[in-house]
Order: structure tokens, then C-alpha cells, then sequence
């Protein structure tokens, strides 16, 4: 101990003395160094990121001369959807339009249950009860007998496990998209899918694939190149998964999807189906039980089936059912389930009503089909004016042959003709889209919708009129 | 907002990380086959699909969410007016499946429902024009608003609507949630700026994703906060390419549904003035709530409806109807009907509920000849004065403005959550209990909805249970079959809080 106290001693004797005994441009030139490491120390340390090149007054100038846009384009007056047609009275068979008196070919009323006396005296002793808002979400005591009763009917009148309601009918599939399918996940859509479907996978931020219209080589394709992505990442593949949404009758094309197809692909490339049946529902199938009655397909099959009761239901909302596996999943984490107020009583108890109608009344569904017939081929010999649609989907559209040659030009001719049939006592309507938030536009049409109140006299009359209508228009 | 003493937060903490690790616990008893598996299972012919449902994806639902799971969704069979009833409802397997025993809880005090004005209600006279309605129109529409679902009774809402909140024109939609969805992606588009609150609500958020813009969040009713994001967007451009904005949109709500606390109004308009940006007010609580004559909380502040570029509501919470709105100038609205996606694509709002909002429109505004609507408005603002000056005398730990109906009540601890809805159910009060994920993890609460057609009695009843509740909560949750451990942490906060409160009783 002692005699490391001693060398460490030593050292430092040893240390001055060289220190006196060095030379004097060497301990000058360390001096510089030690006091240029202590002024590095303590000035400022200059941040390379910092914009230092705006000066405040510069900051003011620029805050000053920023313009913003106006928080809305200014609209022409004479933009084709500005003026709505006003309605006066409720949209059932017999329509006041713009203070006209017209048969309504217009509405989804498809099953006529709009203004059904039973439906309403429903409504009416719900009204009673209730009150008209459930004012709450369904989490929160907005949960009404009727809601839980509306959904058992509806699971066990589609024969699945469980249904779900949503208070809104654009909600419904929206809603539904996103719960299931996150970011990183695939789906494949058909091209001519409703704007509906359009906003939920966008919500979803899902990698989405379009397939032609009804094309299965289309998405055949697209599917096997998948498989082989899949086979390069296998641990990414086992967690992504794969939904494929279609639509059972489409809105913007009439026309149906190959469902049998559909369920072989499902199984050989393990996707699971969404299927919106808004049209179908309540029109397609023996008991009106949609697409998968229309093709004797097991339900269970299918994962996800979403309706809005819209059309055929007369009311306002919509559901999903399938099996309790799939649905449950959504009482936590749709958000237009959870984040939103209820379906109002008196609209659930229309709903019921009007399914007990369709249940006591399976042959209505037979009727409107054979309308449906009758229109089409009546509506086919008009020169200048396409059929789309399958001949027995309600809801046909009427496109122009040959094009003006702007869309803008076709939508004014289309509806000179909606004019000369509405002045004439038939109520039509254009399709309306938003031309610019639309993957793939629709070409402008007239939507003619068939319902099961409209007798052969007035379908004959409608036909002959739009006959009528186009001659004069295109000459 | 009132902060808690550390030693909850600790607590809550403890609470939480008991029942995660029961929760692993279980989850792998559940694997190896020793527990039951209550959750519905996968289809055997679609077994080696993509599983649908990651694991780890619903731990929090199968394990912390599924013990009290029986106090949210409770059915009820009544119109949901200041008292209701409730259907009773029991489980046999802790809360994985529940069934009805027939029997209804009668006369339950609700103070969940969001009947602020008390417009829900059944009285034949009150319901008249609505019940003609009905008969006259039917529930349904059929067709979009652009088709042919625009009805007479739609253009005289949108005028009566406007003419309620001193704005040029209005337009009305069906849902309250899609009229945020909906119309904020046409409002804003790519290129331009979204600022929005910390706490809107998830419609706005849904909305303002869909519309591509780019989004900034600022502290909750920090005013320093938004001026710092406004000035750095005005200076620095959009990132990267630093082009100017094309516009900024403030995106902020009337009250905030989960704090009960009211909008600084003012402060954002003088901001809003100076940098140019426009400003999108959700008054989804505070239209009927608040103000002298109910017109929200641009009356409330005293300001005029011009300040505010959008003003957006909904009818589900006042007016006991259903539907949205937005109003503004004629320009914007004109705009919205020929952009608006739920003009275009979605139905419009079913008559009957129409006529709803407008007989309570009427009534607010004294059109219909009596001074009913004032005095709901005057009696809503004495019930939520007197409620929140019990509730703090009391010493719980309230937020929000003094004014505002939504008066949300520290819990803070998970095992207090169920208890006190439960406890309450028993002196047949409904309350709302919110835990994670709608609040932070560490606060969660009880919210109570006050209405203009509570009594004093009623809300007595409520404050004075509250405190019963707190003292009593000795007794642990007997219903798992074995003690609940976050209960044995419930004790030790009352006792060590309520010195004062021992005394009262």
C-alpha cells in the first residue's frame, strides 16, 4: 500500500517536472487545444434541422398571404341533381310528384308493403309504447325488446344462427367490412359493387382486388396469383386472410352472381364470402329467402350475409346474419352497431310485421317475378334504349344504345325522357352516382323498378310510353 | 380535469394486472382443455381457412370484458323516459350466454339514456301529429334523397331546422353517425388539412379518414396546442412537397360525450378568424342541451351561428328521434345535396320520426303556442346545476363543464366498474359504466345523462345511493364463485377517502 502511494507519487513529481521541462511551443499549442475543447463544450449546439432560415416577421408574411380555398366549389344552377323531385304524400303505388299524379316505378317498394295497413297499425301500437327514439346505443340501454325479437325473427326466417340489426342501411355493410378485415388483409370485389361496399372497404384499409363483373376466370386468375405470392411468404400467408364480397342482385347492373361458382372457389382457395343481398332479399328465392334459396345453396356456406331492409322490408335499417361465430364479433366491434343510436321501435316493429307478411304470403314472390317478365321482354323492343338486368331482377336500368358522346349530354337526354314519361303519369328516376368517387362508373341509365302492386295494364302503359318517350327525344 | 390521488392509479394498475395474468391463466387452462370453451367455434369444413380472429385480438373481451359484460346491453321494455323498465335478465355460466326470466324490473331511474329534454315520451297529445303521420305516410321511403325519397315532409324539416338555429339553409339525413361519415370526405378531400381533438368522437374520425386528408390531433380543448399546429401548417406547407394547403378544417364537438366538458368556442373562433381555416362544430349532446333557449353552444357563448362555418347535429339525443343535420350557408348546403354520398346512395329519414323532431322543434321554439319548450330548457339547466354541486359536495371526482348534462363520475378501478353497476341495479337506479378502450385505461367512469324530466327526488335518490355505494363496498363480488381480488382494493380507497362522508351517514 505504502509503496503504491509512493509510485503514484513519483508519477505525478515525474509529471511536473516534464511539464517544466517541455518545450514552449508545445505547451502553448496544448493551451490552444484545451481552451478550444472548453469553448466547443459550452457555446450552443447548432441543431442541423432547425429551419432557421424563416425569420418571425418572414413566419407572420406567410401566415398573412395564405389563401385557402372556399369551403365548398360554388354549385351551377343548373347542376342535375340540385332540385330534387319534391314528393308530396307518401311513395307508394300512386305518387304526387311535383304536384303530378303518377304510377311510381321509382321506389324499391318492391313487395308493396309501404303502405300496408297491418305494417302501419304495427308501427302505430309500437308508437304507443315506445315513443319514437330509442335514445341511446345499443350498448347503453338502447336495446328494446323489439330489437332482440327482430333479430331472432330474422335469423330463424333466414335459417342461420344469429342476426344483427344496424339503425341505417349504407351503415350495415359499411360497418361490416371493416370489423373483419384490417389492414393487411385481401379482398376481392366485384367491379360494378355498390358504393356501400366501395366506403367499407375503404374504412378497412384492406388491399383490395377488383375482378371483372360476374367474370370467375377473372378472379379465378387473380386468385391463383395469389397462391403463388402465398407460396413465396408462407408465415405472412397463414395470417392474412381473404374475403371475397360480392353482391347477391346487383343495383348498378340488375344482374345476379354465380353463387355456385363462388362456394367451389371458396373452398378450393380457402376465401371466406361476403355476400350483400339488399336487392335479393325478399325477391329471389321460393320463400323470398334470397340468393341462396335462388340457387339451393346451404346457408352456412356463406359466412356473412348483409341486408338493408330498405327495399323489400319497407323500413329503415339494416342486418347482417350468419353463423354466431362470425356475428357476435360485431356487437363489439361494428362501428355503426356500437357507436351508434338504435334502430327506432317503431321501425323494428314495421319490420317484423312486414316479415310475418312475407312468411304468410310466400306466393307474392311468384307474382313479381312474372312482372318482372312481362316488363322485360315488353321494355325490349325500344330502339335506342338497352335493357340491363336479368329478366326477373325488379330493378332494371335503361341505358342509351349508342352515346351522345359526353356523359353530360346523355344524362340531359335521359332525362328529357324521364320528363316526357313523368308529365305523362309514369314516375322514373336516373341512377344517380357520384361521378367522381366511383372505381368504376356505371354508364347514365333510368331506373324502372317493378312492384308487386303495379298491375299489367300499367306496366303495358309504361313500356308503350317509354317507347313513346325515346322516339320523340332521339328524333 | 381534476387529477386522483397516485395511489388510485397504483391501484388501478394492480387491478388491471390481476386480472391479466387470471386471464393468461385461464386462456391456458382453456387450450389444455381443462376449462370449457364457452366461445362459439369455427365451421369443421372451414377449419384450415385463414383463422378469422387472432388470438391476442380478443383477450381483453374473453377475459376482462366478459365478468361484468352483464351491464352493458341490458334490454329494457319500456319507453326510455326518466324511469323505465327493465328486463331481467340472469346468467348460469358467468355471463357467457344470459337468459330472461320473463320478470320485468319496473320503474327503474334512468339516468343512461340521452334524453336530455325529455322528449321521449308516450302521452297520446304529444304524439298526435306523429301518430297522423305514421298513418298517413308509413315507416318507409325506398329511395334515395337525389331518387325519389325526398319528401315535403323533408323540405319542411330543413326549413324548420334552419330557422331554429339562425342559419340560411339546412339539410337532414338519416343517421346521425353516417352524417359525419358521409359528408366530411365531400367537404375535404387529398390536400387539404383535418385538425381534430384528442377525444372526437369515432364518427368524426371514420369521416375524416374516409376523406384522404391529411389529420392532426391536437390536446383536448388546448388552445395553445391547435395554434402551434395551425401556425406550422400555414408556414411549413403540406409535408415533403411543402405546397400550400388547399384548406384547414377544425374538426371539434359541442360536449364531448366521455368528459362532459363544453368546447371552447371563442377562443377556436378567434383562431379560427386570424389563420383562415374553417371550422366544423359536432353539437351531436349540446343542440337542446345547452344555451338559454337551447340552440347549442354557439348561444351558449353568445355568438352568432355565422361564426361557425358547418354546424352538424344529430336529433337521436334531444329531440328523442333519430337522424342528423347540417346547416350553414346556402352555398354549402346547395353543395351538399349534389355531393353528399348519403344524398346520393343512402335512404332518406322515415316521415314519422320527421314529424317527431318537428312538433319538438316547435315546442322549443314556442311555436306551438306554449312556453313548454323554454321551461324544459330552464329545468334541464337547474337538474344538471343542482345534480353536479351534490355530486361535489359529495367529494367524487366529477369532469366537465358545470353546465353540461353529461356528468361522467370517477371510478378509476376495473373492479369497481362492475360493482357499481350492479349495486345501483339493485336500488333500481340504470347507470352507464365506460371502461378501456373507450376512456384511458386508468379512468374509467360512470356517466349520467341528466334530463329535464327528472325530478328532485330522483336525483336525490341517485346522489344519496352514490355515497351509500361508495361506504358499502366492502362487500366483495360473490358471483364468480370466488372473491373478486380487485375488490379487497375497492375498500381501501372509501375508507381512506371518505373521512368526511363516515361522518355524513
Amino acid at each position: 500500500m505504502a509503496a503504491a502511494g509512493m509510485g503514484q507519487q513519483w508519477v505525478l513529481v515525474e509529471m511536473v517536472q516534464a511539464f517544466y521541462e517541455a518545450p514552449a511551443y508545445h505547451l502553448i499549442l496544448e493551451g490552444i487545444l484545451i481552451l478550444w475543447i472548453i469553448r466547443l463544450l459550452f457555446s450552443k449546439t447548432y441543431k442541423l434541422q432547425e429551419r432557421s432560415d424563416l425569420t418571425p416577421k418572414e413566419k407572420e408574411e406567410l401566415i398573412e398571404e395564405w389563401q385557402p380555398e372556399p369551403l365548398v366549389p360554388p354549385v351551377p344552377k343548373d347542376h342535375p341533381a340540385l332540385n330534387y323531385n319534391i314528393v308530396s304524400g307518401p311513395p307508394t303505388h300512386i305518387i304526387t310528384v311535383n304536384g303530378k299524379e303518377c304510377i311510381n316505378f321509382a321506389s324499391f317498394n318492391f313487395l308493396g308493403l309501404l303502405d300496408n295497413e297491418k305494417v302501419k297499425s304495427a308501427a302505430q301500437a309500437s308508437l304507443k309504447k315506445y315513443g319514437v327514439g330509442t335514445c341511446g346505443p345499443r350498448g347503453f340501454y338502447g336495446t328494446f325488446d323489439v330489437h332482440l325479437e327482430l333479430e331472432e325473427r330474422l335469423a330463424k326466417f333466414m335459417r342461420t344462427e344469429e342476426a344483427i340489426i344496424y339503425s341505417y342501411g349504407f351503415a350495415t355493410i359499411a360497418s361490416a367490412i371493416p370489423a373483419y378485415s384490417k389492414r393487411g388483409d385481401i379482398v376481392f370485389v366485384d367491379e360494378a359493387a355498390c358504393f356501400a361496399i366501395q366506403k367499407g372497404l375503404q374504412a378497412s384499409r384492406s388491399n383490395i382486388k377488383l375482378f371483372k363483373h360476374n367474370d370467375m376466370a377473372d378472379l379465378e386468375r387473380l386468385l391463383k396469383e395469389q397462391e403463388t405470392e402465398d407460396q413465396k411468404n408462407p408465415r405472412k400467408a397463414r395470417v392474412t386472410r381473404r374475403f371475397i364480397v360480392v353482391e347477391g342482385l346487383y343495383m348498378n347492373t340488375g344482374d345476379v352472381c354465380p353463387l355456385p361458382e363462388l362456394i367451389k372457389l371458396k373452398y378450393k382457395y380457402k376465401v371466406r364470402i361476403f355476400l350483400e343481398e339488399s336487392l335479393s332479399f325478399g325477391v329471389l328465392g321460393e320463400h323470398g329467402r334470397g340468393i341462396t334459396e335462388h340457387f339451393g345453396i346451404n346457408i352456412d356456406d356463406i359466412d356473412l350475409i348483409s341486408a338493408n331492409m330498405e327495399n323489400s322490408l319497407a323500413s329503415i335499417g339494416g342486418f347482417c346474419c350468419g353463423r354466431s361465430f362470425i356475428i357476435d364479433h360485431q356487437r363489439l366491434s361494428g362501428q355503426g352497431y356500437c357507436f351508434s343510436a338504435s334502430l327506432p321501435p317503431l321501425l323494428a316493429a314495421a319490420a317484423i310485421e312486414a316479415l310475418n307478411i312475407m312468411e304468410d304470403n310466400p306466393d307474392i314472390f311468384q307474382t313479381l317475378r312474372a312482372k318482372c317478365e312481362r316488363i322485360h321482354k315488353a321494355l325490349q323492343g325500344i330502339s335506342g334504349l338497352k335493357v340491363v338486368g336479368e329478366s326477373f331482377s325488379p330493378a332494371l336500368h335503361l341505358q342509351l344504345e349508342e352515346s351522345c358522346g359526353s356523359r353530360e349530354d346523355d344524362v340531359k337526354l335521359l332525362k328529357r325522357v324521364v320528363d316526357y314519361c313523368m308529365d305523362s303519369g309514369i314516375a322514373l328516376t336516373q341512377a344517380r352516382y357520384l361521378e367522381k368517387e366511383e372505381k368504376c362508373l356505371p354508364p347514365p341509365s333510368i331506373r324502372v323498378v317493378i312492384t308487386v302492386e303495379q298491375t299489367e295494364q300499367e306496366l303495358d302503359k309504361a313500356a308503350s310510353l317509354l317507347k313513346e318517350a325515346v322516339q320523340s327525344v332521339l328524333n | 380535469f381534476e387529477q386522483a390521488p397516485m395511489y388510485v392509479a397504483v391501484l388501478t394498475f394492480l387491478g388491471f394486472g390481476v386480472g391479466t395474468i387470471f386471464g393468461y391463466l385461464r386462456d391456458f387452462m382453456r387450450a389444455w382443455g381443462l376449462e370449457k370453451r364457452n366461445v362459439a367455434a369455427e365451421r369443421e369444413q372451414q377449419k384450415d381457412f385463414v383463422p378469422l380472429y387472432q388470438d391476442f385480438e380478443n383477450f381483453y373481451t374473453r377475459n376482462l370484458y366478459m365478468r361484468i359484460r352483464d351491464n352493458w346491453n341490458r334490454p329494457i321494455c319500456s319507453v326510455p323516459g326518466p324511469q323505465f323498465d327493465l328486463m331481467e335478465r340472469v346468467t348460469d355460466d358467468y355471463n357467457w350466454t344470459f337468459r330472461f326470466t320473463g320478470r320485468t324490473i319496473k320503474n327503474v331511474i334512468n339516468m343512461g339514456s340521452y334524453n336530455y329534454l325529455g322528449f321521449a315520451e308516450t302521452d297520446v297529445n304529444a304524439l298526435k301529429t306523429v301518430t297522423i303521420e305514421l298513418q298517413k305516410y308509413g315507416t318507409g321511403i325506398c329511395s334515395t334523397r337525389q331518387e325519389m325519397g325526398s319528401l315535403d315532409k323533408h323540405v319542411e324539416l330543413e326549413k324548420l331546422v334552419a330557422k331554429f338555429l339562425g342559419v340560411e339553409d339546412a339539410m337532414v339525413f338519416g343517421m346521425g353517425f353516417a352524417t359525419n361519415s358521409m359528408n366530411i370526405p365531400a367537404l375535404v378531400g387529398k390536400g387539404c388539412l383535418i385538425l381534430s381533438d384528442e377525444l372526437n368522437h369515432t364518427s368524426l374520425v371514420l369521416g375524416a379518414r374516409l376523406s384522404g386528408a391529411t389529420i392532426r390531433i391536437f390536446k383536448h380543448n388546448n388552445m395553445q396546442s391547435l395554434e402551434k399546429l395551425l401556425r406550422d401548417a400555414i408556414i411549413y406547407g403540406q409535408p415533403r412537397s411543402h405546397r400550400a394547403w388547399r384548406k384547414i378544417l377544425i374538426l371539434v364537438e359541442g360536449i364531448y360525450s366521455m368528459e362532459g366538458s363544453i368546447v371552447r368556442l371563442p377562443e377556436i373562433v378567434s383562431l379560427k378568424k386570424k389563420y383562415k381555416a374553417y371550422l366544423y362544430l359536432d353539437e351531436a349532446h349540446s343542440i337542446g342541451a345547452v344555451g338559454a333557449t337551447g340552440r347549442g353552444v354557439v348561444e351558449y357563448f353568445g355568438m352568432s351561428p355565422d361564426d361557425v362555418d358547418v354546424l352538424m347535429g344529430t336529433f337521436t339525443k334531444s329531440f328523442g328521434a333519430a337522424g342528423g343535420y347540417i346547416a350553414g350557408k346556402k352555398d354549402l348546403v346547395d353543395f351538399l345535396r349534389t355531393h353528399s354520398h348519403s344524398a346520393v346512395y343512402a335512404t332518406s329519414m322515415c316521415p314519422p320520426v320527421a314529424e317527431q323532431i318537428i312538433r319538438a322543434m316547435k315546442c322549443l321554439m314556442g311555436l306551438d303556442g306554449t312556453t313548454q319548450g323554454l321551461q324544459r330548457v330552464c329545468q334541464l339547466g337547474k337538474n344538471t346545476r343542482y345534480f353536479r354541486q351534490r355530486l361535489h359536495e359529495m367529494g367524487f371526482i366529477i369532469y366537465g363543464n358545470d353546465d353540461s348534462p353529461v356528468v361522467p363520475l370517477l371510478l378509476y378501478m376495473p373492479g369497481k366498474i362492475g360493482a357499481f353497476a350492479r349495486r345501483m341495479l339493485e336500488k333500481n337506479i340504470g347507470v352507464v359504466v365506460v371502461g378501456f378502450p373507450a376512456t384511458p385505461i386508468t379512468e374509467s367512469r360512470a356517466r349520467f345523462c341528466v334530463s329535464a324530466a327528472h325530478t328532485r327526488e330522483m336525483l336525490d335518490t341517485v346522489s344519496t345511493a352514490d355515497v351509500l355505494l361508495k361506504l358499502t363496498s366492502d362487500t366483495p363480488l360473490k358471483q364468480h364463485g370466488k372473491i373478486c381480488l380487485t375488490c379487497v382494493q375497492c375498500k381501501i380507497p372509501a375508507a381512506l377517502k371518505g373521512a368526511v362522508i363516515i361522518n355524513k351517514v
